[in-house]
C-alpha cells in the first residue's frame, strides 16, 4: 500500500477515529455536548476529505475497496446521513435518564460501516461492511430500553432487528460460500466476468440468491419484510431515522456497484428475483400502509413500497436502454439521493417532537392532531416531507418518481410501471390522511414556541423543496458518481 | 415576462398575505387584492388584438430548467390561453369577494392558498412544456386541498381527499403517458424534449399512440368531470367553501377542458379522432344523466355540482366533434360556464351564510324577504337553462350546430339536455324563492349587501355581455382554432 492508497483511504480512516477518540474521550470526561460535537466534527471532517477528492483517479486499495467517485460522493452523502442523524439525537438523548454519550460510537461504527460498504467491491469488504452497521443497530435500537415507557416495544425491536440480521447474515455468507467455492475468488467482479471456465452457472445461481436474499432483508423488500415496522414503532425515533436513510441507501449503493456491470447466465434468475421483490413491495407496502394508525408505522410500510419503486430502477439498470445505458443507474441514484432528504425530514421531525413529549415517540396518529396549529415549523416540516413521499412536484420526492416512470419507460417495464402507479394512487390515501390529520381543527390548538430542531427541519424542508425545484446540480453530482462505471 | 410577472405577483401576493395576517387580518385581503390587481394589469396588454396577430404565439420566457432532459422554462400564450387567463383573474376577484365575510380564521394561510391556486391554474393555461405543465396540474391541487380540508363544511375530510385521489391518480397515467411520448419523439428525432411545438410533429399514428392518447384523456375527463369518473366532483363542491367552490366550478374544471382542447387533439390527432365517437357517446351521457341526477337532489350546492357535470358534457361533444364552429361554441361554453356556476355557487354560499343551511326542502319563501338575492338566482338559474341572450345559450347553441355537421344523432340526442335544464334550473325556484315562508326563513333574511351586489352584478354583467356580443370572444378565438384544427388534422 503506497501514500496514494492511504491518502484515497482518508474518509474511512477518520471515520474509523471518530469511535477510537470518543472512547477515548468518554473514559476522562463524561459530556454529552462535548461527544456529539466530536462525533459532528469528525464525520464533517470525513464527508469534506472525501468531497475533496472527487475527480481524483479512482484507487483500489488492496483487493478489498474500492475508492471511486461512486464511493466518494455517496460516501459523502452517508456521512452527511450520519452527521444529521448525530444532531437530531442530541436532544432526543438530552431528554432521556439513559447514560448518553456511548451512543454516538456506536452511530460513528455504523457510519464507518456504511462507508466501507459502499467501496466495497469484494464480498469479504461487504460482509464486515454489513455486520459492522447491523450490531451497531442492534445496539442502538435497543438503547434506551430502559428509560423509556415502550420498554417491551423497544426490546422487541431490538430482539427482532437481531435475530433477522443475523439470519440474513448467515444467508449472505452461506451464497458467500458457494459463489466462492465454485468460482475460487471472492471479488464481486467474477459477475461481469461471464467468459470465466471456473464458473459453474447453477452453483451460482444459487449463490447469488442466497446474498440477494441476504440483502433483500436489509432492504426490507417483500416477503423479507416483516421485521421492518416492529423495529421502526419500538426504536428511538433517530435510531429510525438512520437505519431508513442511512442503511437503505448504503446497502442500495452496493447493489448498484454490484448490478450495474453484471453479465452472465444467472442474468434472469436475478432479474426475475428483482421483479417479483418488487411487484410484491410495491403491492403489500401500500397495502398494509393503508389502514395504519400509527405514524412509525406507517412510515415503515411506505418505506418499503418506496424501497419497491427503487427497485424498478435496478432492473431497468441490468438491461441496457435506448436513451442512455447510464440511465437507469441515474435514476437509482436520484432515487436515493431525494430519498434520503425526505426521510431525514420526515425523522427529524419525529425526532424533534419525541424529545418534548413521549407521546409522540409511541406515533399514535391521534397525537398529531392539530400539529400544524401547535407547531407550525414541525407541521410544515411533515406535510412537506408526506407531499414529497407521495410524490408532489415541487419536492424531492416527484424527482425520484420521475426518475423511476422514465426509466420504466425507456425499458418497457409496463406490468411495473401498471403497479407503480396503483401504488403510488393508494400511498396517496395515507400520505393525505397524515396531513388531514396535521391541519385538523382542535379547539385546544394553541402555538407553542420550542426551538428543539427546529433549525434542521428547516434545513432539510429546504433541502426537499430545493431538490425538487431545482434538480440539475444534484443530477450532475448522480452522473459524476456514475461516471466511473 | 408578463406571464411569468403574473405568476410572481401572485405567490409573492400570497406568502405576504401569510406573514402580515399575523399582525393584521384585514391586511390579508387588502393584500390580495393587490396582488390581484397587479396581475390583472400585467394581464391587460396580452389581451390580443382581435385580427391578424391573434394566431400568433406570444412566447414570453423560454429558460433551461432540467437540463439533462431538456426541460424549459416555457411559458407561452395564444388567444384561447389569454382568455382562460382572463377568467381566472376575474373568478380570482369574485372568490376573494366572496371570501371577504364569509372566511373568518386563519385569514392568512386561506389567501395564501386561494392565490397560490389561481397561480397554478394560471400556470397551466400558459405553460407550453409538458413537463412545467404537469407540474402546475399537480401542484394547483394542494392548495385546494387545503382549501377544503381545512375551511370546507362538515364532511370536509372525505371530500378533500377523493378530490385529490381522484385527480392525482388520473394524473399519473397523463406522466407515464408524457414521458413515453417524449421517448417517442426522441427516438424519432434524437430530441429530448418536453416542447409542445415539438411534440406536437411526433408521429403518434401507431397503436402505442392510442394508449398514450387514452392516458391523456382520462386524466382531463376526471377533471372535466365526465362520467363515469365523476364521483369526486360532487362531494368536493359541496363540502368546500364558498370561495373554493367558484374556483372549482369556475376554473378548475376548465383546465380538464382546456387539456382535451389543447393537448389531446393535436398530439394524437388520428387517435383521437378514431376515439371520438365513444368520448362522444360519454359527453352525451354525462349531459343527460347528471342533468337527471341534478333534479334528484335536496342539496343546493349538490345540484348546482350536477348540473356542472352536464354543462360540462356539452364541452366534450364540442371538443370532440372537433370543427371551427363546435369549438367556437366550446370556448364561450367555458367562459359562460365558468361565469354561472360561479354566480350559482355564490349564491348557494350566500344562502348558506344566512340559513346555516343547504336544504332547498327547508327553504321557500326567500322571493318576498329577499328580492334582490332572488332576483339574481332567477337571472342566473335562466342562465343556466339556457335563455337566449345570456352566454349560456350561445356556447351550447354553437356546439349543438357544430357537432350536428359531424355526430346529427349524438346531437339530437344532447340538445334533449336543454329541455332536462329548465327542470332542474326551475325546480331550484320554486323550491327555494316561490311559496309561503319555510321553517328557515321564519325569522327573516338579510338582503344583498354592497359587496355581495358588486360580486353578482359583475357576474351577471359578463354574462350578458357574452349573450348579446359572442363576437368579443368569437373573434379571437378564430385564429387559434383555425391553427389547431390545422394542427390536428
Amino acid at each position: 500500500m503506497d501514500w496514494q492508497q492511504l491518502l484515497a483511504l482518508t474518509p474511512i480512516l477518520l471515520a474509523a477515529s471518530i469511535s477510537v477518540i470518543l472512547l477515548l474521550v468518554i473514559a476522562f470526561v463524561r459530556d454529552h455536548l462535548l461527544t456529539c460535537l466530536i462525533t459532528c466534527l469528525g464525520l464533517s471532517g470525513a464527508a469534506l476529505s472525501s468531497l475533496i477528492s472527487v475527480g481524483d483517479v479512482a484507487q483500489q486499495v488492496t483487493p478489498l475497496l474500492i475508492i471511486d467517485d461512486f464511493s466518494r460522493l455517496f460516501g459523502a452523502l452517508i456521512l452527511l446521513i450520519s452527521l444529521i442523524s448525530a444532531w437530531m439525537t442530541y436532544p432526543y438523548l438530552q431528554a432521556t435518564d439513559e447514560i448518553r454519550e456511548e451512543y454516538y460510537i456506536l452511530l460513528a461504527l455504523a457510519a464507518l460501516g456504511a462507508l466501507i460498504l459502499i467501496a466495497s467491491n469484494h464480498f469479504a469488504s461487504m460482509f464486515i461492511g454489513l455486520e459492522l452497521v447491523s450490531v451497531s443497530l442492534f445496539a442502538m435500537v435497543g438503547y434506551l430500553a430502559h428509560s423509556r415507557d415502550q420498554v417491551k416495544l423497544t426490546l422487541e425491536a431490538g430482539v427482532k432487528y437481531m435475530v433477522l440480521s443475523g439470519v440474513s447474515s448467515s444467508f449472505l455468507l452461506f451464497g458467500v460460500a458457494l459463489v466462492y467455492a465454485y468460482s475460487g475468488s471472492l471479488s464481486m467482479n467474477i459477475f461481469s466476468q461471464p467468459g470465466s471456465p471456473l464458473l459453474a452457472p447453477q452453483y451460482l445461481i444459487l449463490g447469488t440468491t442466497m446474498i440477494a436474499i441476504g440483502i433483500a432483508f436489509k432492504m426490507s423488500w417483500v416477503p423479507f419484510h416483516m421485521w421492518t415496522p416492529d423495529v421502526y414503532q419500538g426504536a428511538p425515533a433517530p435510531v429510525t431515522g438512520f437505519l431508513a436513510g442511512g442503511v437503505k441507501i448504503a446497502v442500495f449503493a452496493l447493489l448498484i456497484r454490484w448490478l450495474m456491470p453484471i453479465q452472465g447466465p444467472y442474468l434472469p434468475i436475478l432479474h426475475n428475483g428483482l421483479m417479483a421483490m418488487a411487484a410484491l413491495s410495491m403491492i403489500f407496502g401500500n397495502l398494509l400502509a393503508l389502514r395504519q394508525d400509527n405514524l412509525k408505522r406507517l412510515l415503515a410500510y411506505s418505506s418499503i413500497a418506496h424501497m419497491g419503486y427503487a427497485a424498478i430502477t435496478l432492473i431497468a439498470a441490468i438491461n441496457v436502454g435506448n436513451l442512455s445505458p447510464l440511465l437507469a443507474a441515474e435514476a437509482a441514484g436520484m432515487y436515493l439521493v431525494t430519498y434520503a432528504a425526505v426521510t431525514m425530514l420526515a425523522f427529524t421531525v419525529l425526532s424533534h417532537l419525541a424529545a418534548q413529549d413521549l407521546n409522540y415517540e409511541t406515533g399514535q396518529l391521534s397525537h398529531y392532531q392539530g400539529l400544524l396549529w401547535q407547531q407550525p415549523m414541525a407541521g410544515m416540516g411533515l406535510i412537506i416531507a408526506m407531499l414529497a413521499l407521495a410524490g408532489m412536484p415541487l419536492t424531492a420526492g416527484f424527482i425520484g418518481k420521475y426518475y423511476v416512470f422514465i426509466a420504466a419507460v425507456d425499458q418497457q417495464l409496463w406490468p411495473l410501471l401498471w403497479l407503480l402507479i396503483i401504488g403510488s394512487a393508494m400511498g396517496l390515501y395515507y400520505y393525505l390522511r397524515v396531513i388531514l390529520i396535521l391541519v385538523n381543527n382542535t379547539p385546544e390548538a394553541k402555538p407553542t414556541r420550542n426551538w428543539g430542531l427546529t433549525p434542521l427541519i428547516i434545513l432539510l424542508g429546504l433541502a426537499t423543496l430545493w431538490l425538487g425545484i431545482y434538480p440539475g446540480p444534484s443530477i450532475a453530482w448522480v452522473q459524476l458518481a456514475l461516471a466511473g462505471f | 415576462m408578463q406571464l411569468l410577472g403574473i405568476l410572481i405577483s401572485l405567490l409573492a401576493g400570497g406568502l405576504l398575505a401569510l406573514l402580515c395576517d399575523r399582525y393584521a387580518s384585514a391586511a390579508a385581503r387588502w393584500i390580495s387584492l393587490t396582488s390581484l390587481l397587479i396581475a390583472t394589469v400585467l394581464w391587460l396588454p396580452l389581451w390580443p388584438q382581435a385580427g391578424a396577430d391573434a394566431s400568433t404565439w406570444l412566447i414570453h420566457t423560454d429558460t433551461v430548467w432540467v437540463q439533462r432532459f431538456g426541460i424549459h422554462i416555457l411559458l407561452a400564450t395564444d388567444a384561447i390561453g389569454s382568455i382562460l387567463i382572463g377568467l381566472t383573474l376575474l373568478l380570482g376577484y369574485i372568490a376573494l369577494l366572496s371570501s371577504w365575510g364569509e372566511i373568518k380564521h386563519r385569514v392568512g394561510l386561506f389567501y395564501l392558498n386561494l392565490l397560490f391556486t389561481l397561480a397554478g391554474v394560471i400556470g397551466v393555461f400558459s405553460a407550453m412544456d409538458l413537463f412545467l405543465f404537469f407540474v402546475f396540474w399537480e401542484v394547483m391541487l394542494v392548495p385546494m386541498f387545503l382549501i377544503i380540508s381545512i375551511w370546507g363544511h362538515e364532511n370536509r375530510r372525505y371530500a378533500a381527499l377523493k378530490f385529490f385521489i381522484y385527480t392525482q391518480a388520473s394524473s399519473l397515467l397523463m406522466l407515464a403517458a408524457m414521458l413515453t411520448l417524449v421517448l417517442l419523439h426522441y427516438q424519432q428525432t434524437g430530441l429530448l424534449t418536453f416542447s409542445w411545438f415539438a411534440l406536437t410533429q411526433t408521429d403518434t399514428d401507431s397503436t402505442i399512440g392510442w394508449w398514450l392518447m387514452l392516458g391523456f384523456y382520462v386524466a382531463f375527463l376526471v377533471k372535466l368531470p365526465g362520467i363515469p369518473v365523476h364521483n369526486w366532483l360532487p362531494d368536493a363542491h359541496t363540502q368546500a367553501p364558498t370561495p373554493g367552490s367558484i374556483l372549482l366550478a369556475g376554473i378548475l374544471l376548465k383546465t380538464g377542458a382546456y387539456g382535451l382542447l389543447r393537448f389531446v387533439f393535436p398530439l394524437f390527432p388520428q387517435a383521437a379522432a378514431e376515439f371520438a365517437p365513444i368520448a362522444i357517446t360519454l359527453g352525451v351521457i354525462s349531459i343527460l344523466y347528471a342533468a337527471k341526477l341534478a333534479f334528484a337532489q335536496s342539496d343546493l350546492k349538490r345540484l348546482i355540482a350536477y348540473t356542472s357535470i352536464s354543462h360540462m358534457g356539452f364541452v366534450s361533444l364540442g371538443i370532440f366533434a372537433w370543427n371551427s364552429l363546435s369549438l367556437q361554441g366550446t370556448m364561450i361554453q367555458m367562459i359562460a360556464h365558468g361565469l354561472s356556476s360561479a354566480a350559482l355557487f355564490a349564491i348557494a354560499g350566500l344562502l348558506q351564510q344566512r340559513l346555516h343551511s343547504r336544504d332547498l326542502n327547508r327553504m321557500g319563501g326567500l322571493w318576498q324577504l329577499a328580492p334582490k338575492l332572488s332576483a339574481f338566482t332567477m337571472l342566473f338559474s335562466l342562465a343556466a337553462l339556457g335563455l337566449p341572450g345570456l352566454g349560456n345559450f350561445v356556447g351550447e347553441f354553437v356546439v349543438l350546430l357544430g357537432s350536428f355537421q359531424v355526430y346529427p344523432w349524438a346531437t339530437a340526442i344532447a340538445a334533449l339536455g336543454m329541455v332536462l335544464a329548465p327542470v332542474y334550473a326551475l325546480f331550484i325556484l320554486q323550491k327555494g324563492f316561490f311559496g309561503p315562508p319555510n321553517e328557515l326563513v321564519q325569522n327573516g333574511v338579510a338582503d344583498l349587501s354592497a359587496r355581495e351586489l358588486l360580486m353578482l352584478g359583475i357576474l351577471a354583467v359578463g354574462l350578458i355581455i357574452l349573450g348579446f356580443w359572442p363576437n368579443l370572444i368569437l373573434d379571437l378565438s378564430a385564429a387559434p382554432i383555425h391553427h389547431l384544427l390545422q394542427r390536428g388534422g
